[in-house]
């Protein structure tokens, strides 16, 4: 039977042996020897083990002696990550190595703008959501160290003994991490012992945990045979499966998986090399299953044999102990020892991580106002604030094992941590898959998520009437009942644990999500943003400072006092001879204001390090290309909406010139129409008289002499008017469609005049006397004669048919000006009514009509004629009868034309 | 031959008063010409504007009636007509030089009661006229 002390000796060997394998590994990483084994993906998925604390080490068997296979969720939520979602992680471990992310605290404010309020919410939320898991270790380590001292029964022990050694181990733990965590200030330059340690201690409860089940199916049941058939046997196969249960607790899980801070230490922080996912992402599910293998064994082996009191938590160690396997009990006591303390260390460390770089020294930045610039070494706080959370951290856990009494499932307490941290997990997948996820929205989501997980879960846990009335838990807090810590929104009858995850989230989710689509992100959250969403297309290349020279020693000193003076010395001589430039101030460009603040947020934090460099800067939190940056991409956004607007403004251009041309086609085409009807009119009434009178005299018997030839002659007349008709409609035709050629000659006006009046005279038309001033007509023209000619006769024939007066009379006057001859026809009749005149030079319009002598085209080919001869003609008023005035360009002016 | 010979029409328009709106000449003259030698008392008017109320003075007992008219058309006069109680029967033949359908439908339309396009035969000017008349007699 060992005693406590030797146990206690045992431990702290254990310890001493971590501290060894830690140390070397640490030489050896800075020698730069061994690196096949410190960078081997083996390492690195073993490391993940640290997902597999006491809780799984020992709390699996009882969980599955409590409630059957329901404990394989806490296994199968990872294996789902890894070999499903492993995009995901990849993801996470880019960004964190991109932008040197210390913790998953850090990744949420940096994804936010660098917010450091909602560092610091989430980092309150991680300790109020790890404490408890951390005095879960405490607990089972003493608890396993009683019942070893106990030998497996349950005989009364020393509990003051064992608390005061668990108190040993709790200080040990703390030394070792204070030791091992913060030798190397910049969290990103991997702790290597450290990680060389929990790899240590992953194979150490791998075989622990094997050879106990080992022993338990071949030492016990005597075979595989006999155990299944003892397991079949037992009632650990009728347990009920609750589908939601299931459900829920795969989910949180995994979600867990994602979010503790711990497994983000060793999964991201500590990543050396993505490639190592892609091993780890089969090769972590098989550890996890071999993790798994023995516990339904155990559990039936142990219900078997041991006494009906004894607690399932710690059968590991009470079945070996039973059977006087001290040996066996030994190293079983040390696979759970090792899962404790692999779990305080690296919880821990990132935690500390976290209250040190978001909590204390932000606040110490603000007490010392400039404080990085001024005297003080900020070196040592950085790594005081450190060692200080770690300690702190570590008391709070003992404190909390001490108060909570040891009290309640292994189970249980993992549970509560898994769904507190899992409240982490919209902020962070909206943050690196939705650009559109806001500040905001992660502060209401986070804030929602947690406080529903406070109230369904944490509080109830302590049981009814502690932590919370038993009027609370009947009739709702501030008896509104639908806030019932297990009946949210009067919903009941869901098992506790799922209402409280299902709740938690769901209200985290849509806290998160609809804030996030009312709130509009500030200009570095869109940058961070569209960084971390798209971080495999531009891979780490923040945009963000300027500076003048004058601060690249303000930035020295800063930076000496962060990473110490060699470190901080190395750095600006390399980018200074990378800049090309002499002496050891590089210029402080954007790439190396980047740079340094990269190289920083590996030490104190992506918040903390942006803020301290902007206090040199000039606080400009925001430089002038972040600005640039966005107003690049608003105005891209703009200049597309612009681009969519002329569109938009080109296709109505584009409809109202079709509308236009439309009108105009409709327009010709009733144009055509009238045309083509007029035409009709005009041919189709002399056919008319032709056709008729052509059969009168062809069928009425005794026309007299006279009446035949006065048919015959209307006969004639009409078909004479039809020919000109078609002439004239010819004529215009030629005219209108440019056509015609003109025959340019030269000749006297007084003579061109002499051959109209003559032609005119000569036709049947009713006599008019003319007044011309012959003296003025002796002009010489050049022009075509034909068509000149063709319209004085035209306007001489119009005077003669129209002319109304008792003795028509038609006075041609003939003028000069300079440019020049004006030809006007004046009649004494009684002139053409205002609102005709300017219709009567359309085709088809007559004015007196009665005769049918025309058929109204004349003065539509006189305008034509005298357009295409450079004048015009058009009605002269105010001469008391009807009056045309015909303008024709003189020669020379017509030639400068 | 058509209608020479023909005492039964002849008898039939005797004393029958025939109004001719027309504002060409020469088809006036053809017109006059056929009517007359039937036994039609023929009358003639060559302005739009003012044929109502030669009509409505005159009260003939056919009209043939022009479309295109000077001051108001053909179709304008008939939709009048037929407006007012005392010619609403009125048996009108149009005469249209515009040979388009769609005037024979506005024709038609307007109370049309035949409808005839330029240039026509004579003896389809005579046939309608005869039914017009005799369509005209068995009304009243």
């Amino acid at each position: 039977m060992a005693s406590l002390h030797i146990l206690v000796a045992v431990s702290l060997a254990y310890v001493a042996l971590l501290f060894c394998v830690a140390f070397f590994a640490e030489r050896a990483g800075m020698r730069g020897r061994a690196g096949w084994l410190l960078r081997s993906p083996l390492v690195y998925t073993l490391s993940l083990s640290i997902y597999c604390t006491a809780w799984t080490f020992y709390g699996a068997v009882g969980y599955a002696a409590r409630s059957g296979l329901e404990y394989v969720t806490i296994y199968l939520g990872p294996s789902l990550v890894m070999i499903g979602w492993w995009w995901i992680v990849r993801r996470l471990v880019r960004i964190g190595r991109t932008h040197k992310v210390t913790s998953i605290a850090d990744l949420i404010s940096s994804r936010y703008g660098k917010s450091n309020g909602l560092a610091i919410v989430v980092t309150v939320m991680a300790v109020i959501g790890v404490t408890p898991y951390i005095a879960l270790q405490f607990q089972s380590v003493i608890a396993s160290l009683s019942i070893f001292a106990a030998g497996g029964l349950a005989e009364p022990v020393d509990e003051g003994a064992a608390r005061a050694a668990g108190f040993w181990i709790a200080a040990g733990l703390a030394v070792f991490t204070v030791l091992f965590g913060t030798r190397n200030l910049n969290v990103n330059e991997r702790q290597h012992g450290v990680v060389i340690a929990v790899a240590v201690e992953a194979v150490v409860k791998l075989i622990a945990l094997l050879a106990v089940g080992a022993f338990v199916v071949w030492g016990i049941a005597g075979g595989v045979a006999e155990t299944l058939a003892r397991i079949d046997a037992s009632d650990l196969g009728t347990w009920e499966m609750d589908g939601s249960r299931w459900a829920g607790l795969t989910f949180v899980s995994a979600a867990a998986f994602l979010c503790l801070p711990r497994v983000f230490q060793v999964m991201v922080v500590e990543n050396d090399d993505e490639r190592h996912l892609q091993i780890a992402s089969w090769a972590f599910p098989l550890y996890l299953m071999l993790m798994s293998l023995f516990v339904v064994p155990i559990a039936v082996i142990g219900l078997d044999l041991l006494p009906a009191g004894a607690n399932p938590d710690f059968f590991v160690l009470s079945l070996p102990l039973s059977q006087g396997q001290e040996g066996l009990a030994m190293l079983s006591f040390l696979g759970g020892f090792s899962s404790a303390t692999s779990m305080v260390i690296v919880a821990t460390l990132a935690l500390s991580t976290m209250v040190s770089n978001h909590v204390v020294m932000p606040v110490f930045l603000h007490v010392r106002q400039g404080g990085a610039t001024q005297s003080g070494d900020v070196r040592n706080v950085v790594i005081m604030a450190r060692r200080l959370s770690i300690l702190t951290i570590i008391a709070l856990g003992y404190i909390y094992y001490q108060m909570s009494g040891g009290s309640g499932a292994l189970a249980a307490i993992g549970l509560i941590s898994f769904t507190g941290v899992a409240q982490f997990l919209p902020a962070m997948l909206g943050g690196i898959f939705w650009r559109g996820a806001t500040r905001a929205g992660a502060f209401v989501g986070l804030g929602v998520g947690f406080t529903v997980w406070i109230f369904t879960m944490l509080l109830p846990s302590f049981g009814p009437g502690a932590a919370l009335s038993l009027a609370t838990f009947e009739t709702g807090l501030w008896g509104l009942v639908w806030v019932r810590p297990q009946a949210l929104f009067g919903i009941e009858g869901l098992d506790p644990t799922v209402h409280a995850i299902f709740w938690s989230l769901l209200l985290n989710v849509i806290g998160f999500v609809s804030v996030s689509l009312v709130t509009f992100p500030h200009p570095l959250e869109r940058l961070q943003g569209a960084q971390f969403v798209n971080v495999f297309e531009h891979s780490g290349q923040t945009r963000g400072w300027q500076a003048s020279v004058a601060e690249s020693e303000d930035l020295m000193i800063m930076t000496q006092r962060i990473l110490g003076a060699d470190e901080a010395q190395r750095l600006f001589q390399t980018a200074a001879d990378a800049q090309g430039r002499g002496g050891y101030l590089p210029e402080p460009t954007a790439v190396f204001l980047q740079q340094l603040e990269r190289e920083l947020a590996g030490s104190v934090g992506g918040a903390t390090a942006h803020a301290m460099i902007s206090q040199i800067v000039g606080g400009t939190a925001v430089s002038v290309q972040d600005l640039l940056a966005v107003a690049d991409e608003s105005a891209q956004i703009l200049e597309y909406s612009n681009q969519l607007e002329a569109k938009s403004r080109e296709l109505s251009q584009t409809a109202a010139q079709l509308r236009d041309a439309n009108n105009k086609l409709m327009q010709l085409s009733d144009q055509k129409d009238a045309f083509l009807s007029q035409i009709s009119h005009e041919l189709r009434t002399p056919m008319t008289s032709i056709r008729a009178f052509s059969e009168i005299l062809r069928d009425t018997d005794g026309l007299g002499p006279m009446e035949k030839s006065k048919y015959a002659n209307i006969i004639h007349v009409e078909a004479i008017r039809l020919t000109r008709l078609l002439d004239d409609l010819l004529d215009l035709s030629v005219l209108e469609n440019g056509q015609v050629t003109l025959n340019q000659q030269s000749g006297r006006l007084v003579d061109l005049l002499d051959h109209a009046v003559a032609t005119a005279e000569a036709s049947e038309a009713r006599p008019i006397t003319f007044r011309r001033r012959r003296l003025d007509e002796t002009v010489t023209l050049h022009t075509d004669l034909d068509r000149l000619s063709q319209v004085f006769i035209n306007l001489i024939t119009n005077a003669q048919k129209y002319c109304a007066a008792q003795v028509p009379e038609l006075r041609i006057v003939v003028s000069q000006t300079a440019e020049a001859v004006l030809v006007d026809f004046m009649d004494n009749g009684s002139g053409i009514p205002a609102e005709a005149r300017d219709v009567m030079f359309e085709k088809f319009n007559r004015i007196g009509a009665e005769d049918g002598a025309g058929a109204g085209l004349g003065l539509a080919i006189c305008r034509e004629i005298m357009s295409r001869l450079g004048g015009d003609v058009r009605y002269l008023d105010g001469t008391g009868g009807t009056a045309f005035r015909v303008t024709l360009p003189h020669a020379q002016a017509l030639a400068a034309q | 031959m058509v209608w020479r010979g023909c005492a039964f029409w002849e008898e039939a328009a005797m004393g029958k008063q025939v109004l001719l709106v027309e504002d060409e000449m020469n088809i006036v003259e053809a017109i006059r010409f056929l009517l007359s030698r039937e036994g039609w008392d023929v009358d003639t008017h060559s302005d739009g504007a003012s044929a109502i109320d030669v009509i409505r003075d005159r009260k003939p007992d056919l009209v043939v009636l022009d479309v295109m008219l000077p001051g108001k058309s053909g179709f304008d006069i008939l939709e009048e007509l037929r407006g007012d109680d005392a010619t609403a029967d009125l048996p009108v033949l149009m005469l249209t030089a515009r040979g388009q359908s769609r005037d024979r439908e506005m024709a038609e339309k307007a109370g049309v009661s035949r409808f005839m396009t330029k240039p026509f035969s004579n003896t389809e000017v005579l046939t309608a006229v005869r039914d017009l008349l005799y369509v005209h007699g068995q009304r009243t």
